[in-house]
């Protein structure tokens, strides 16, 4: 159970050669020493758990697995669609219970170091789905490790930029902002010359900390273990985010619903700036009243005195640990080929969710994705978030925080305080504070 | 247990004759003991323990291992594995050095007090309304027993739906008539307002219900005799409907007390504990304190032994103003 036969290196390798020669510009390490090995003796029964959006991200998903099957016919994938709000709990409990857990998991990015520290997942170092470890993008693929090993792949990296109506835009005669402040008197135009809304800043902890790594402010710093959250520029990026709805440049955001409020907003053209991610790509495409892809307009979120910064995000195919010696073979060659260069592309063509593998976005089809290429340069300049176990419970104590500054204009150096002493009381005691 | 009459007789001979008599009680009583013990009694005896302990999920291990796909496995003592930190759990959430403990409890006190009174005073009113003979009157319980059978999580989210404030029902009814939109989940109040409507809207069925049931054993003479006497309707309510309706009263706001106290979907579902977790009862701030994040099970259990304490005072006191009023139950 334990040990790896030769049989399955060669296994790897083949079907290296197979999946990722075909579209991939840099040279795959060759199959040269092993005769080919038929990728239909490979059998084993999969769970995948898919977190992405049932209704318009899985039928794609499920199409890919089809293909998966035309090549490997004894590999039967159980697909089962786990809404992402519950996955991670989910995962959680069956894991500890040692039953009911899938053998594939598509996780979210702060949830891989945390699975990890608990022993749930497999390290796949020295695996075939590493073996071209360079190909991936570096910000993407930090998610992914934790204490010196690697424990998945990302599978689609995203990060917030600034969405427009195109057809407002131009409406009222404004280019699209590169600063917040450019932003502020863009909203106030729109909202003057259109009579709609100018912009909805969503009063939830991720989406303010394009405000606060935008004057230079970070949650921790990991390197020296120390709490920053309460730092003076976060506590500027705040006052940005809250001026943008004193003002009346943003609408008077909710404390509950408000993600799905901006949306239903935005879609039915009754504001004009949002900032948020590719994820709802394929939900505005869907989305005759706003006029289609063609009428949304992406640009990298706008910056503050030091930066334009966003978070990155995103998601990665993992193995759970219980999975039997036997099967993972062919489940790395099911996540080999569910995150290959052309998997890849066709999600992008399909959805417009962005690669991670730099050599899919060599593939001609995405080259010439408007989509893709716009929110390229976010991407690229996106921040990395602290890889930390504790990372995902950062962000209950900051929605708490983002919606006692936005919605009941309290100080936001007061509720930053009470943040960092939140982290240092519950999240990471080790670490100093300010 | 029965008692057999033979005083001289050895203790053990009375057990033994006990035992013959009565032995197939016995045995069909040690099922439901086995399942209680095990469904109940161990759980709340480990659940206690675990208060005394921190235990959560990344450090219950005394060892992580971490298993590679190319095979071996590599196992690490948990640097943090869990120990016994004694009465720490209490301080802490007692303190309010974690969580908002006190905070909790007084909106769950008014959430209650709210939900019971307003469930319990309308449910009253309605069951005395359509207990009377009226046309349609089968129509009017059908429809007043309809919350009831919606599913809580959908009337939670409609009633959320409708309280939206951008595109909410409510907002746009006000603005028809000239007022402002209100930022329902913008402030506790308002947003504990719009909870607590929710909950009386799902509550008052149950407690209608079971009131008209009471009204239906309140003997009918006792009216006729009332009004013969010339008693005035209130006087006919307050001397012969209320002291009637007593027993089934005393039942049904104990059950909604400890219904209400409990009631985790609205909260949850509706406010969502906005604003900024001030709307949060015990019940959904244990929940998110212990389960958002890396899942804290000693913390869970210290809230779970604090709102079972709260509950068990409340029950025993209760208990005792009823048998002071000369109720057996």
């Amino acid at each position: 159970m334990r040990r790896i036969t030769k049989g399955l290196a060669a296994l790897s390798s083949v079907a290296l050669a197979f999946t990722l020669v075909a579209c991939s510009g840099d040279k795959e390490p060759a199959a040269s020493d092993n005769k080919a090995a038929d990728p239909a003796s490979l059998s084993a029964e999969l769970t995948w758990w898919d977190t992405s959006d049932a209704k318009n991200e899985g039928p794609v998903f499920q199409d890919l697995i089809k293909q998966f099957n035309a090549k490997y016919p004894n590999i039967k994938i159980n697909y089962q669609s786990v809404p992402f709000a519950d996955a991670q709990n989910k995962f959680k409990t069956a894991a500890a219970a040692k039953t009911g857990a899938p053998d594939i998991l598509r996780a979210e990015v702060a949830w891989v170091p945390e699975f990890a520290s608990l022993g749930y997942l497999y390290s796949l170092d020295d695996s075939a789905l590493l073996a071209d470890a360079s190909d991936y993008n570096e910000t993407a693929l930090a998610s992914n490790k934790f204490d010196g090993k690697t424990y998945g792949v990302p599978q689609v990296t995203d990060s917030l930029a600034l969405l427009y109506n195109k057809e407002l835009v131009e409406k009222a005669g404004v280019t699209v902002p590169k600063t917040w402040a450019e932003l502020k008197t863009a909203a106030q135009t729109v909202k003057k010359k259109t009579g709609v809304e100018g912009l909805y800043v969503n009063p939830a902890g991720y989406f303010t900390l394009p405000f606060l790594y935008g004057e230079g402010g970070d949650l921790v710093d990991t390197a020296n273990k120390k709490i920053v959250v309460n730092s003076a520029q976060n506590v500027a990026g705040l006052n940005i985010a809250k001026d943008l709805i004193d003002s009346g440049a943003s609408v008077k955001p909710s404390a509950t619903d408000s993600y799905g409020t901006m949306m239903t907003l935005f879609k039915e053209k009754k504001v004009a700036f949002i900032v948020n991610g590719p994820w709802e790509v394929a939900n505005m495409k869907a989305a005759p009243a706003f006029g289609g892809l063609e009428n949304l307009g992406i640009a990298p979120v706008p910056a503050g005195s030091a930066r334009a910064g966003a978070p990155i995000g995103g998601h990665n195919y993992v193995v759970y640990s219980g999975v039997p010696q036997e099967k993972a073979a062919a489940a790395v060659e099911f996540i080999k080929f569910m995150n290959s260069a052309e998997s890849q592309a066709a999600l992008a063509d399909k959805l417009g969710v962005l690669p991670t593998r730099k050599s899919a976005y060599d593939v001609a089809s995405v080259k010439s994705n408007a989509v893709i290429s716009a929110f390229k340069p976010v991407i690229e300049s996106a921040v990395n978030r602290p890889w930390i176990p504790e990372g995902g419970q950062f962000f209950g104590p900051l929605d708490t925080m983002a919606t006692e500054v936005l919605v009941q204009n309290k100080d936001a150096k007061a509720s930053l305080d009470a943040v960092a002493q939140k982290y240092k009381a519950e999240v990471v005691p080790s670490y100093a504070t300010n | 247990m029965s008692t057999v009459t033979a005083g001289a007789t050895p203790r053990s001979s009375t057990l033994r004759r006990n035992w013959d008599k009565h032995w197939a009680a016995w045995a069909m009583v040690v099922p439901v003991v086995a399942v209680l013990a095990v469904l109940i009694f161990y759980p709340l005896v480990n659940g206690i323990w675990l208060t005394f302990t921190n235990q959560t999920e990344a450090n219950q291990l005394a060892e992580i291992c971490t298993k590679s796909i190319t095979g071996g496995e590599v196992c690490k003592e948990n640097p943090n594995a869990w120990s016994f930190v004694g009465l720490d759990n209490y301080v802490n959430v007692l303190t309010g050095k974690i969580g908002e403990f006190w905070q909790w409890t007084g909106t769950t006190l008014i959430w209650t007090v709210a939900g019971v009174a307003f469930h319990y005073g309308l449910g009253l009113g309605l069951a005395v309304m359509i207990h009377r003979e009226m046309r349609f009157r089968g129509f009017y319980r059908v429809l007043l027993v309809l919350p009831w059978a919606v599913p809580a999580f959908i009337s939670a989210f409609a009633w959320k739906f409708l309280f939206n404030e951008q595109l909410g029902l409510v907002n746009s009814l006000l603005n028809a008539v000239g007022i402002d939109s209100v930022a329902w989940f913008a402030d506790k109040w308002t947003a504990l307002f719009v909870a607590v409507i929710t909950n009386i809207w799902l509550g008052v069925p149950f407690m209608m219900v079971a009131l008209l049931g009471g009204l239906q054993s309140i003997p009918e003479e006792l009216y006729e005799s009332a009004e013969i006497d010339g008693a005035t309707p209130w006087q006919r309510f307050r001397n012969i409907t209320l002291p009637g309706l007593r027993p089934v009263s005393m039942t049904v706001i104990l059950l909604g007390t400890i219904w209400t106290f409990n009631m985790f979907p609205i909260i949850f579902l509706v406010t969502e504990g906005q604003p900024a977790g001030a709307t949060e009862i015990l019940v959904t701030g244990a929940f998110r304190a212990a389960f958002e994040g890396i899942r804290n099970y000693s913390l869970a259990s210290t809230y779970g032994v604090l709102i079972l304490s709260i509950l068990l005072i409340f029950s025993v006191f209760y208990r005792r103003v009823l048998r002071k009023q000369g109720e057996v139950w």
